[in-house]
């Protein structure tokens, strides 16, 4: 490892560090939107750690974070709650290498429409199975309070964040950079794609199971409808979009503006959020096409290239 | 514009009016979290919001509440949750740090009520909760005992409807053979689970059963086995689209029972404005006394002041709930919520929906169950001891 390799490592351990004193301030209202950006942070890191060298648009992460929600509400009566988000992940990521070997040889449009569909269907399956065992509402009642679950999804945050910087340098990281930029050419390269794909579509998958367990506790009452809805598929590709997915540090950069931006709308304008919502969207897609990334690095080469005539 | 603004705007006009009288104390803050938008939105604008919006506006043209002997205006923020259980969360923690709330309102619905139970409980504010029905209210208020429930437990919800048709098969008004659909969601697998084995323990043989996903549009198939299967009642455990939708085929099929059934949005006056006379002799869930001077006089405010019919199964609960937290600060004299807590606790409150008094459970323990449309209202017909109760009528065609 370089010397910048380990500067990267320790920055961004400090900033983790630093994130994880806020709970100290005892300011519940900072720690409630804590939770929101720490859970968008990690979903929208792992879904660009697969959807941003390989361009697949996937909308699934509802999918397997209500999958996790209800490990989190199927086994709380059985097992010790610890032993769940770890339990969620690897029924995630099994879940999502199935998934990943029937469909990642979808390519484009059709790829989108199927993980879209995944949530739905899984969803039905839950309700179906509920319905034929006459099921009565799912709660998950636990001590774990605000704090405790903020404090977990930064440590996944840190996992992810590790495992993306360990990919990024890895040969599975450089072939898909490759299948991003042409999978014809990656296949006569020897790279075997599907492979490659669908080990790296396993991540997101399991992370948003976890994600999924160790929200549940904060919803107590789990509902097939506010565990698979499927809007939170679409803001996390919009978050990771809005902060640019060819970096690992982009998906945050766009999450906080983000979650922030969505306060201040609903505090201010409760009758018409969704409105404005969308005039959002569709402002940040036209002056930001390539996120906070690119106008970063758009801004950064212009410094340089200033640099260079002076 | 701010909501917050417009209703500052209306505090301070009437506070000036008013400060001939006296020197205007501070108003309270009152926070209110529901669906705006979201799944849930087409129940809360019809069952929640018109009620604090009521409620708010009679407080403040009498002068506000007294608190400790001195006059003051509520002034009400509200949010949009977008019904997702981590924007109510939010909004709730929202409007205790950031806007210091004296009051926050319990949510609507069971999902976000349980899903804010926590923070509420956390910040010790009562939660009455009017829009949840949960067959777990023992453990929920243990495990949170600021917790209130006024709409009841689904089971009994359930029950009574069963218990109606037996009685009318006993006295011979109606057969034995039921036809039972529900929607395949929580609150609708909740009822029919409850309802199957009760059908069956009462003698009644169920002819036709199925179930169908939430959001159903085409509910033909189902009303045509239905019909195929030559019921005497018909049962749905549904949900507001589809009380409109099986209505709509059992007129189309001329479905000929003597009981028709809905669960969900058959109490509300939309039900009686779409389907006019067809309305009449369905049952669903819910109730009201409508005999009671309390009611009617409610449901006349209600309709002045919001330019819409309460509903006739949880309006006057949100409006009770309003009540109790009114008459608990009032009586007690302070916005002390511990105060407040015990005052509840401890004592019974006279309301639009009658006498409200909480068991040990923080439970109420009477309400209405079944309800059904006769003469153009729907008046309640089966209850847990509530008194008013009219006798039931049998369906007669959809004409």
């Amino acid at each position: 490892m370089t010397t910048r390799d380990w500067k990267n490592l320790v920055l961004g351990a400090v900033l983790l560090g630093i994130a994880a004193l806020l709970p100290l301030t005892g300011d519940a209202y900072a720690i409630a939107l804590g939770v929101n950006i720490a859970m968008y942070g990690v979903l929208a890191t792992s879904w660009a750690l697969f959807s941003g060298p390989t361009h697949y648009i996937s909308l699934a992460t509802a999918a397997f974070f209500g999958v996790g929600t209800y490990v989190t509400a199927s086994g709380i009566d059985v097992l010790p709650y610890w032993a769940l988000p770890p339990l969620a992940g690897i029924i995630g990521g099994i879940l999502a290498g199935i998934v990943g070997l029937a469909t990642l040889r979808l390519s484009g449009v059709y790829f989108v429409i199927f993980t879209l569909g995944l949530a739905e269907m899984i969803r039905q399956i839950v309700t179906w199975r509920q319905n034929a065992t006459g099921h009565k509402g799912s709660y998950v009642l636990t001590d774990l309070t605000e704090n405790h679950i903020y404090w977990q999804l930064l440590g996944v945050a840190a996992l992810v964040y590790l495992a993306g910087w360990a990919i990024g340098r890895s040969r599975l990281g450089f072939a898909l950079r490759i299948i991003g930029d042409d999978e014809q050419v990656a296949s006569h390269l020897g790279i075997n794609t599907a492979v490659s794909k669908v080990a790296l579509f396993i991540v997101p998958g399991a992370v948003a199971a976890i994600v999924g367990a160790m929200i549940a506790p904060r919803y107590i009452y789990i509902e097939p409808s506010t565990a698979f809805t499927p809007m939170l598929s679409f803001q996390v590709v919009i978050m990771a979009m809005l902060g640019g997915t060819g970096r690992l540090w982009g998906p945050i950069v766009g999450v906080i503006p983000f979650t922030l931006l969505w306060e201040v709308i609903s505090v201010s304008f409760p009758n018409q959020t969704t409105l404005l919502l969308g005039l959002c969207f569709l402002l940040i897609v036209y002056l930001l096409p390539n996120g906070f990334v690119g106008l970063f690095q758009k801004i950064h080469a212009r410094a340089l290239s200033k640099e260079a005539y002076q | 514009m701010k909501r917050r603004t417009a209703l500052k705007a209306a505090v301070a006009a009437s506070a000036i009016v008013w400060a001939g009288a006296a020197f205007a104390a501070d108003p309270i803050i009152v926070g209110a979290v529901a669906p705006k938008t979201g799944g849930l939105a087409g129940g809360s604008v019809v069952t929640h919001w018109p009620n604090i919006q009521l409620w708010a506006g009679e407080v403040n043209a009498r002068g506000g509440l007294n608190v400790g002997g001195e006059m003051r205006l509520v002034e009400v923020i509200e949010y949009d949750d977008q019904t997702n259980p981590a924007e109510t969360i939010k909004a709730i923690t929202r409007l205790a740090t950031q806007d210091n709330a004296d009051i926050i309102l319990a949510p609507y619905s069971t999902g976000l009520n349980i899903a804010a139970a926590p923070i509420m409980d956390k910040l010790g504010f009562p939660q009455i909760t009017s829009t949840a029905a949960t067959d777990q209210v023992g453990e929920l208020s243990k495990q949170f005992p600021n917790m209130y429930f006024l709409l009841g437990s689904s089971s009994a919800l359930a029950n009574g409807a069963v218990n109606v048709m037996a009685e009318m098969r006993d006295k011979g008004e109606i057969g034995s053979r039921i036809a039972m659909v529900n929607v395949a969601d929580a609150f609708g697998i909740e009822l029919a689970a409850v309802a199957k084995p009760s059908f069956e323990a009462a003698g009644f043989e169920i002819v036709y059963e199925t179930s169908y996903p939430l959001g159903t549009q085409d509910l033909s198939p189902i009303m045509k086995a239905a019909k195929a299967a030559e019921p005497d009642a018909f049962v749905a455990w549904s949900y507001p689209p589809d009380t409109f939708g099986l209505t709509e085929q059992a007129m189309i099929e001329d479905l000929n029972v003597k009981v028709f059934y809905t669960a969900v949005a058959t109490a509300f006056p939309a039900y009686s404005a779409v389907f006019g006379p067809a309305a009449e002799g369905v049952m669903g869930i819910g109730g009201v006394n409508n005999g009671s001077a309390d009611f009617l006089d409610y449901a006349a405010r209600h309709e002045a002041a919001t330019g819409q019919k309460p509903d006739y199964w949880a309006s006057g609960m949100m409006y009770a709930s309003l009540q109790i937290l009114e008459q608990s600060i009032e009586a007690s004299g302070t916005l002390d919520m511990a105060v407040i807590n015990q005052y509840i606790k401890d004592h019974s409150f006279e309301t639009v929906m009658g006498t409200i008094d909480f068991d040990e459970n923080n439970n109420n323990a009477s309400y209405w169950t079944v309800g059904q449309w006769q003469g153009g209202e729907f008046r309640g017909i089966a209850s847990t001891g509530r008194d008013g109760a009219v006798a039931p009528v049998l369906k007669n065609g959809w004409k």
